[in-house]
Parts: C-alpha cells; structure tokens; sequence
C-alpha cells in the first residue's frame, strides 16, 4: 500500500515537472503577449490577440500553409504510404535503400536544400505559378525522415505480409489490399506521420523566407518586426494549434478484454 | 467412366536459388476430398499450397482445377480459401465483417441481407455466433483461426486451402479444432488441401495423406494404407515409430526375433536389411525363457510404451495395451516375437 502510494507520489512529481518544463515557456509567451510597454506603464490588455485577425497578409498566409498542409498530407496519403508499403510487401531488398533516401532531408541543411532547389522554385514562379502552395513539393521532402520513421515502425509491428496474401486470396485487387487493409491496419502509424508532417510545414521558415513566399512563419516574423508583443501572441497560438493536432492523435487503447478461453 | 481430379497438379517445379522447393511435384485431389500434405520442414508442402493459391509463381508445371487451367491466373481472381498458419483476421474489423470481406468484393459480390445471412450461417457453423461483433483481439487464437475459416468459407472457396492453421495452439484447443474442420469440410463437401507437418493431425482428418520429401511426392495414400504399408523407407520412418532390426530377407519374408514375416513392395528382395518395424507388432509377453529384458516402461494412459534389450545388446520400443503390460516393469525378463504383419525392409548401408 505505503508502496503504490509513493510509486504515485513519483509519477506526479515526474508530470508536474515535465509540465512546468513545457508549459513555462508558453505561459512566458502568453504573459509577453498581454504586457503593455511603453509610457503607460504595464497595463495588461489582450489587445494583441485581438488585432490578431486584422493582421495585413496573416490570415492568408495561414490559410495558405494550411493549405499547403493539406497537400502534403494528401502526398503522404496518396503517395508515400504505398510506396512504403509496396517496398515492405514486394521489394523487401529496396528497404534499406529506400530508407536511407528518406534520411537524406534530416542530414542536409535547409539552406543547402534552398540553393539546390531555388533554381527549379525560381522556373516554377517565371512559368507556372507563385502560390507558395507549390512549397508542399519540397516540404514533401523535408517531411520523409519521420513519415517513413513512422510509417516503417507501424509496418514492422504487423504481419502485413499474411494480411496481404489473405485479402487477395478472398478476392482484393493490390490497390484494395493497400487502401482497405494494410492502411486501416497501420491508421495510427499513417495519423502519427501526417501529424508530424503537419507541425513541421506550420513551422517551417527558411525555405519559404529564402525562396521569398509569404507562407506562415515568414509573415510572422514580418509582424514581429513591427509589432512584438502581436508576433509573440501569433507563434502562441500557432503553437497551441499544432498542440492541438498532437492531441487528436489516437491512442489505440485496445476495447475489451482478450478471452483466453476457448469457446466451441 | 472414371471422372477426372478435380483438381491437377502436374509437374510442379520451384527453386529458390540453389534450394529446390518443388521438384517435379504432381498430385491429384477428387472433388469433396480432404488430401494433407504431410513432411519435414523445407520438403515443399507450403510451396505447392501457395502455388496452388496463385501466392507463388512456378518455374515449371501446371494447375487444372474445376477443368480450367489456373497455372497462371492472380491469387485474387482463382477463388480459392485460405487459412494461414499466422492469424490473419484484419484487425480493424469485427469478425462478422471478416467473414463478410471476400462477399463485398467484386469476385464473390453479393448483397446486403445475403451476405449477412451467409455470415450468420458461417459464424453459426464455426460455433462463435455471438463473437460476430468482436474485433480480433479480443478473441482468443483458437476463435481467430475459426473466424479466419469461416472467412475462407464464406466465398464458397473452389478448393479450400490449410497452411498449417493449429500449429499456433495449444494441443487441447489444436485437437478440438482438427475435429472441427473435419466435420465442417465433410458437411460442405469442399475440396481440401492441408498442409501439416505433424502427422497426428494429417492422419486423423485426411482421406489420403502425401508425404512430401524434397520438393517431391514420396507416397500418398489413405491414412491407413500410409502407416501400414508405406511404400519408402522414407515414409516408414517418417511417419509413426520404427525399430531398425537388421535380419536377413529371402522370397519375400524376412526372419526376425524368431518369427517370420512377409515384406512390403518397395522392400529389398533378398539378402541382409534392416526391418522398419512398428513398436505395436512387437509382441511382448513375461516369460522366464526370455530373450529380452525390460529396460524401462512409460505408462501413456491406454497403452504403455517399453524399451526392451534384447540378448544380443539391441534396443527396441514395443507399445502394448496398458492392461498387458502389468507387471513388465524394468529389469523384467521377457519373451520378445513379432506378430505376423508385413513389415517394410530397406538395404543395409
């Protein structure tokens, strides 16, 4: 009993430090945000939340990255998660290969990438477009060391190979074998993946401030060089959606009990 | 007018690099028949049930099933059911919706109200009825590997495919369900193909029983024919007990323990061999003559298993009913004969 009660005792004094740790600086941020400098002394308003929303540029921009988001998670969807389950299932000698290529963006600098890419991005705007959208193309990119990572551990953790053969022999196509059974079976891998994804584009400001598109945190920044106490208000509650999105991700919390017995 | 196998396997070959899983493999399995492939691991029992599946290609040979040539046709388009030795239940749906997966799709497309009283009636079959809304964990292995049958059955499989499905189970629940799958086949009359390497299990459901030794058919017969008259040293040996004793052969009976006995085909025909000799044809008796001595017994419950020294320092297993055997406990003397039943006799080497 004296045991459980100081195995408790333990587990919240872990949390609650692990809580201050993360949420101090967000409170810092919050408090930041609200403080009034200047001759008026310090007043606390919540002014520059308020004036968020009439920000020039920043509610397109945001609905910009998100869009841009929505493609990438569409790229994931769409794109990665059948490749990465092809070379699981078909071309199991390709998987180091494969996963070697997609560590590749983790041990390039962004700033290399920038140069490699500005040229393509600089075609891009002169003959197609200048929507900051067609960012979701390298971002894609950037976002393969932990999609993969994600995507390769949920793969591993099943037999998808049995799974696989089993829906063929009752009558499924590959492409009913992928989208209906080994994506459903691998749902928090894919959600975990696409999560991560998601922050990182949200987050993401070299590339696009470099390549000049007006995405996100390139207009924060620009805000914050005029407005402080606004910019930090805006990376708060950036912060706090992504936040946000890391909680909707699943815990697969198993229903019901496993029988252990057998019923005839 | 005799009707053709329903389904024909002829000359099936398959290597994998250097190893040859299938060698020239060729079998045939009547309509509503229940054949096991029965071998060692590597023989090419699993090879021959996925090629037949379409889940393996061949190098070489050719599959006729239901009169038509499936040699080359996708593992989804050939209708066959198959059971893993893995469970395979898809574990984002309910048991009923596994058994319901192959009807949706467009090769066994059916609707609505008749898939779920085809699943009703296969769940009813199985005995899980009221697990239909259970995910696959929350069933126990046993429940799984029905539901994974249930599921094969459902699309009214051509030829129903078993790859090892009990070898994941406990002996109590694999014996249970053994029974099962006999009673279910032979009340459908489906086609059967199952694979197993343990022998218990091949010879307590199947019609005939193969046995598979290097990508090839050594022997198939019915379980019986198999373990009485088997036709290689191999299957002798393989499957149930053997002694080895060595005696000499002569116009097709060879003298053994003081007995004579006649010899199987595929037997050497004169000279010195080895007898393959089944522990229950030993026959042992108390005897103060004796040429034998107990060296130890096991009690199995109906039948008790000795390990005999016989005069000459040789070691055999006799297996008698636990009734005849009170009082042979180790160290006791002992009359040793074989009782008249032909035995297999390979070449000395």
């Amino acid at each position: 009993m004296k045991k459980s009660i100081g195995v408790r005792i333990w587990r919240i004094s872990i949390i609650a430090v692990v809580s201050f740790y993360l949420l101090m600086p967000l409170y810092a941020m919050f408090d930041f945000s609200t403080k009034q400098f200047g001759l008026g002394g310090k007043s606390r308003n919540l002014d520059s939340w308020r004036i968020i929303p009439s920000q020039p540029d920043l509610m397109i921009a945001i609905s910009r990255s998100l869009l841009t988001a929505l493609i990438v998670m569409a790229l994931i969807l769409f794109l990665i998660v059948p490749t990465a389950i092809w070379v699981h299932l078909k071309l199991p000698l390709l998987r180091r290969p494969f996963e070697l290529l997609c560590l590749i963006p983790l041990a390039i600098p962004a700033i290399v990438i920038v140069v490699g890419i500005a040229p393509l991005y600089r075609w891009i705007s002169i003959n197609l477009t200048e929507s900051p959208i067609t960012l979701s193309g390298v971002y894609s990119m950037l976002i393969l060391p932990y999609t993969y990572r994600s995507l390769s551990a949920a793969l591993d953790a099943v037999d998808i190979h049995t799974l696989a053969e089993a829906a063929r022999t009752l009558g499924a196509s590959f492409a009913r074998v992928i989208f209906g059974i080994i994506m459903p079976t691998i749902k928090t891998g894919i959600i975990n993946g696409s999560f991560i994804a998601i922050a990182l584009v949200l987050g993401e400001y070299t590339i696009s401030n470099i390549l000049n598109y007006k995405t996100f945190q390139v207009v924060i920044a620009q805000i914050g060089r005029a407005n402080g106490n606004v910019a930090v208000a805006v990376s708060l509650a950036s912060l706090l959606f992504v936040l946000f999105l890391l909680l909707l991700i699943p815990n697969k919390k198993r229903l019901g009990t496993v029988l252990d017995v057998d019923v005839k | 007018m005799s009707s053709s196998p329903y389904v024909q396997l002829n000359n099936l070959a398959k290597h994998f690099g250097k190893v040859k899983a299938l060698d020239g493999l060729s079998l045939d399995i009547a309509e509503g028949e229940l054949v096991a492939l029965l071998g060692p691991s590597g023989c090419g029992k699993t090879t021959a049930l996925r090629a037949l599946a379409g889940l393996q290609e061949l190098d070489r040979g050719l599959m006729i099933v239901d009169g038509k040539d499936v040699t080359f046709q996708s593992a989804n388009k050939r209708g066959m059911g198959m059971v893993f030795q893995a469970y395979s239940l898809f574990p984002h749906m309910t048991a009923r919706d596994n058994v319901e997966y192959g009807l949706k799709l467009k090769a066994h497309r059916t609707s609505g109200d008749k898939r779920k009283a085809r699943s009703n009636e296969l769940l009813e079959l199985v005995g899980l009825s009221t697990h239909a809304n259970h995910y696959p964990h929350q069933l126990s292995g046993g429940q799984q590997q029905r539901i994974a049958l249930a599921r094969a059955l459902a699309i009214s499989p051509k030829v129903l495919l078993l790859d090892e499905p009990l070898s994941a189970l406990d002996a109590k629940v694999r014996t249970q369900l053994r029974e099962e799958i006999r009673r279910i086949q032979l009340e459908l009359g489906t086609t059967t193909l199952f694979v197993t390497h343990d022998q218990e299990e091949a010879l307590s459901i199947a019609d005939r029983v193969g046995v598979m030794r290097n990508g090839q058919l050594e022997q198939i017969a019915a379980p019986d024919e198999l373990y009485d008259r088997p036709g290689t040293a191999f299957v002798a040996e393989f499957v149930g007990l053997t002694n080895p004793i060595s005696g000499v052969v002569s116009k097709g009976a060879i003298e053994l323990l003081d007995s004579t006995v006649k010899t199987l085909r595929g037997s050497i025909t004169t000279g010195q061999g080895i007898a393959l000799v089944r522990p229950e044809n030993i026959e042992v008796v108390a005897s103060k003559s004796s040429n034998a001595t107990v060296f130890s017994a096991s009690f199995l419950g109906a039948s008790c298993r000795l390990s005999i020294t016989l005069n000459d320092g040789t070691r055999v297993t006799a297996q008698l009913p636990s009734s005849d055997a009170v009082g042979l406990g180790a160290g006791a003397p002992v009359k040793v004969s074989l009782l008249d039943r032909p035995v297999f006799v390979k070449p000395l080497i």
